[in-house]
């Protein structure tokens, strides 16, 4: 091999090692950050085509409606606890933080956290109707297979 | 009246942009001057109809129409008037409009200030952009027309426009957005132009190279108000999200940023033409790619808000008959490009290469991060998101071995060079950056503080080395300091483009790291203590201004005792639309930002306050906008200009000579 070659070689190489390299970093990333999306009985009783239910101590995102007269309040620290529901069972969040602008009771709504307990799950984000898009689809999915999707999730784009 | 003839001229204005993407390109073909110097007119012509419906539909909300559904859905008469105009692109249908209308105002750039450049080459340009816009104007007149009327019934009162979009940055970050995203196109042009006539060369490359630099200034300017805009109006403190928004703009700006990179290769060395050609068509797509995933709502976004299933649809098709007629030209003529120019490993090609490869790779990552969740969903796996956790990781390791080659590829040569020769600047920048950065962070070595370590000292690596470069030249050696007026523009480019890219480094390492945020409970009275800071809380009061009410909560800011300042963070409810809405308060400093927004009020009269102290984040966009500045560097390079007397009167000796030349051209 002529040393033009040989360097050419080397080249090919070490791109090939650097992109194998960048390849593995990239799925063992995405191993560790994908989260699925949930319904509160689907974290009772596992997602209806494949039966896949949380484990306790999975990372998730749950949406649901909130339960009216389910939120309820510490006296001092903003510790907030209310339940979401779907169709089935009741799944219970506890969040420590301030509640976006658009959380009321009956709204529909998207907590990312970890489930701590069957039906229960502890939230560091909560997302909420905060324009007409933040709506997440998700949600307007889950309520639309319900049959209790209201046209004002998502509907009043124009 | 006047919306009516906004639609009439948007409809001549398509008429033209067909009649500019058959003949001068026709002409090009066969030769003919006449038809080729009929391109400039045309242009100019589809700029002055698409200005003239923007103005209309600004009247329109100027006067407050509310028989135009788009007017009445977007503005009311409570609107203020300065939010009343910038409404025009606050939604799906005008944003659409200012879109085509800074491609006309491109494309008539490009009529004007192409001179230099020989007849058949501009005739092809300006009739590809011509043929590119016709996509657009048939998707605005038949699915998106902002003209639409209500009448017979139409409101007497308008919905607002959407609070969050009630905003200074709000004004100029559509338009520049959109000057990058757009001006891609004319780079997009040229390289489509040149496959056309089978010349890639330097010369190519220099004539496109200042199109790309504009785009790309708009695209950076664009990007770095936008996060400045995310970061105090959503109220959330974050200055990037990596939201699928955002991303779709993160993209382009990759490629791009590689574009220029390349081309300087291309147009220094005249080689990597293809790859060059590759990069200009990349870069367009992507930025269809981002309309298209902005526009089409199949993507949950903080930033989305104008969408349409349907429309999206559209733009897929528009984008897939783009990009697979340019690919399909690029297959065709790509492979007679081969270049054979001699340069070693160790060159500053070889650099410059690893750069274009560290982009793209980082360009794939942010794609499968955003398109990824969406392709899951609709193969029936699942809704599934990908968190920003993801692409930080990602993107700390790839950053590493960029910032090694920002550092070293300034330093070397074109075609070869010893390492010995860099050896010792280098060593000197390490040594220098070392000690730098460990004396400003004497304490603490967690992970995170590593990190920002490590960051710290790759910048300030980066800088020391940009500035070695420069004093490297030649005439700064002979001559000092004086000499650096003597730099041409594209080296300032190169020199402040590095600079403001550490700099914005050192904001965003030092952000992420030493970033406190807090969510607190106060009574009126209470103080708490945040990084050496006391905010006192003083009360909350009631408010009434223009279109809104609401309660703004005062909190006063000290250090040790000193006062720092009074911030009033509010809480609006917008009167027509009922929304509530966060307003923050922030005092903004040159190491460091202090945040206030206030949450939801108590029963017992107290009040949510969510608190930040974010170290340095103001060095996030001030470096970008000198990233900005040097690419204005770059555009007034006296050797574009030189070039462009010169070859003007080039330009004019062929457009004398026969059409036979011509063709040969």
């Amino acid at each position: 091999m002529n040393p033009r070659r040989k360097q050419r070689l080397y080249a090919i190489i070490s791109l090939l090692l650097g992109l194998s390299a960048i390849t593995g970093l990239v799925l063992y990333a995405l191993s560790e950050n994908i989260d699925l999306f949930f319904t509160p009985s689907e974290v009772i009783d596992g997602r209806k085509k494949d039966g896949i239910k949380p484990e306790i101590g999975q990372r998730l995102r749950i949406g649901g409606l909130v339960v009216p007269g389910s939120v309820k309040r510490n006296d001092e620290t903003l510790d907030v606890s209310f339940d979401l529901v779907d169709t089935g069972p009741k799944v219970t969040i506890v969040y420590q933080g301030i509640l976006p602008d658009l959380f009321r009771e009956g709204q529909g709504i998207v907590a990312q956290g970890h489930l701590v307990a069957e039906n229960r799950i502890e939230a560091f984000e909560v997302l909420a109707k905060h324009d007409e898009n933040y709506m997440p689809e998700e949600v307007a999915d889950a309520l639309k297979e319900m049959g209790q999707y209201k046209s004002e999730y998502g509907k009043d784009k124009e | 009246m006047i919306p009516q003839l906004g639609y009439l001229s948007l409809t001549i204005a398509l008429g033209l942009a067909v009649m500019l993407a058959i003949f001068p390109l026709w002409g090009a073909h066969r030769g003919n001057i006449q038809l080729m110097n009929s391109a400039k007119a045309l242009a100019l012509g589809v700029f002055f109809f698409t200005a003239l419906s923007l103005l209309a539909l600004t009247y329109a909300f100027i006067v407050n129409d509310f028989t135009i559904a788009y007017v009445a859905t977007h503005s009311s008469s409570l609107t203020p008037l300065r939010y009343r105009i910038t409404a025009v692109w606050g939604g799906h249908e005008g944003s659409f409009l200012l879109w085509i209308f800074i491609f006309g105002l491109w494309m008539a750039a490009v009529a004007v200030r192409s001179n230099n450049i020989p007849l058949i080459m501009r005739s092809r340009v300006l009739g590809v952009m011509g043929f590119v816009s016709i996509g657009f104007y048939l998707f605005i007149l038949l699915m998106s027309n902002p003209f639409e009327t209500l009448l017979p019934y139409f409101p007497i009162e308008g919905r607002d426009l959407n609070p969050l979009l009630q905003d200074f940055a709000m004004i100029i970050h559509p338009p520049l957005l959109y000057m990058g995203y757009v001006g891609l196109s004319v780079c997009f042009a040229f390289a489509i132009a040149a496959l056309m006539t089978g010349k890639l060369d330097a010369t190519w490359a220099k004539w496109s190279r200042p199109w790309a630099m504009a785009a790309w200034m708009f695209l950076t300017l664009g990007i770095v108000i936008g996060s400045w805009w995310a970061y105090y109006e959503l109220g959330w403190g974050g200055w990037w999200f990596w939201d699928p928004v955002e991303n779709a703009s993160l993209m382009p700006w990759l490629v791009t940023t590689a574009l220029i990179h390349s081309f300087a290769v291309t147009e220094k060395r005249g080689i990597f033409k293809s790859w060059t050609v590759l990069l200009a068509i990349a870069g367009f797509s992507l930025s269809l790619l981002g309309t298209f995933l902005v526009r089409s709502g199949i993507v949950v976004s903080v930033h989305a808000f104008a969408s349409d299933p349907d429309r999206g649809l559209f733009i897929l098709a528009f984008l897939f008959v783009v990009i697979a007629s340019s690919l399909a030209l690029y297959a065709l003529k790509a492979s007679h490009m081969r270049s054979y120019v001699k340069y070693t490993m160790f060159s500053r090609e070889v650099f410059l290469w690893g750069n274009n490869i560290i982009l793209t790779v980082a360009t794939m990552v942010v794609m499968l991060g955003t398109f990824l969740p969406m392709i899951h969903k609709e193969i029936g796996l699942g809704s599934i998101s990908i968190g920003s956790p993801f692409f930080t990781e990602i993107f700390s390791y790839l950053l590493p071995p960029f910032a090694l080659l920002l550092v070293i590829t300034p330093l070397i040569r074109w075609k070869q060079n010893r390492f010995d020769s860099v050896k010792k600047p280098l060593f000197i920048a390490l040594v220098l950056s070392v000690i730098i950065g460990l004396g400003l962070l004497s304490v603490g070595q967690s992970f995170v503080d590593n990190l920002a370590l490590m960051g710290l000292i790759l910048s300030i690596w980066i800088g020391i080395s940009t500035i070695q470069a420069v004093l490297k030249k030649k005439p700064v050696q002979a001559q000092g300091f004086a000499a650096l007026k003597q730099l041409s523009g594209s080296e300032w480019a190169m020199v402040l483009g590095h600079l403001g890219f550490a700099v914005a480094i050192i904001g965003m390492v030092m952000t992420s790291s030493y970033g406190v945020e807090k969510d607190v409970r106060m009574r009126p009275g209470q103080t708490v203590n945040l990084a050496g800071y006391d905010f006192n809380f003083v009360g909350v009061k009631n408010i009434s201004v223009e279109n809104y009410t609401g309660h703004a909560g005062t909190v006063k800011v000290s250090y040790d005792g000193k006062p720092v300042a009074t911030m009033v963070a509010e809480k609006r409810v917008y009167i027509v639309q009922q929304m509530p809405m966060t307003e923050a308060a922030v005092d903004a400093g040159f190491t460091r930002d202090l945040f206030v927004a206030l949450g939801e009020p108590f029963d017992d009269g107290s009040w949510a306050l969510r608190i930040y102290h974010k170290p340095f984040i103001r060095w996030i966009w001030f470096g970008g906008l000198i990233i900005a500045f040097g690419a204005l560097c770059a555009m007034m390079d006296r050797r574009y200009r030189l070039r462009r007397k010169t070859l003007s009167q080039q330009a004019l000796a062929e457009q004398t000579a026969t059409p036979q030349t011509q063709e040969a051209l």
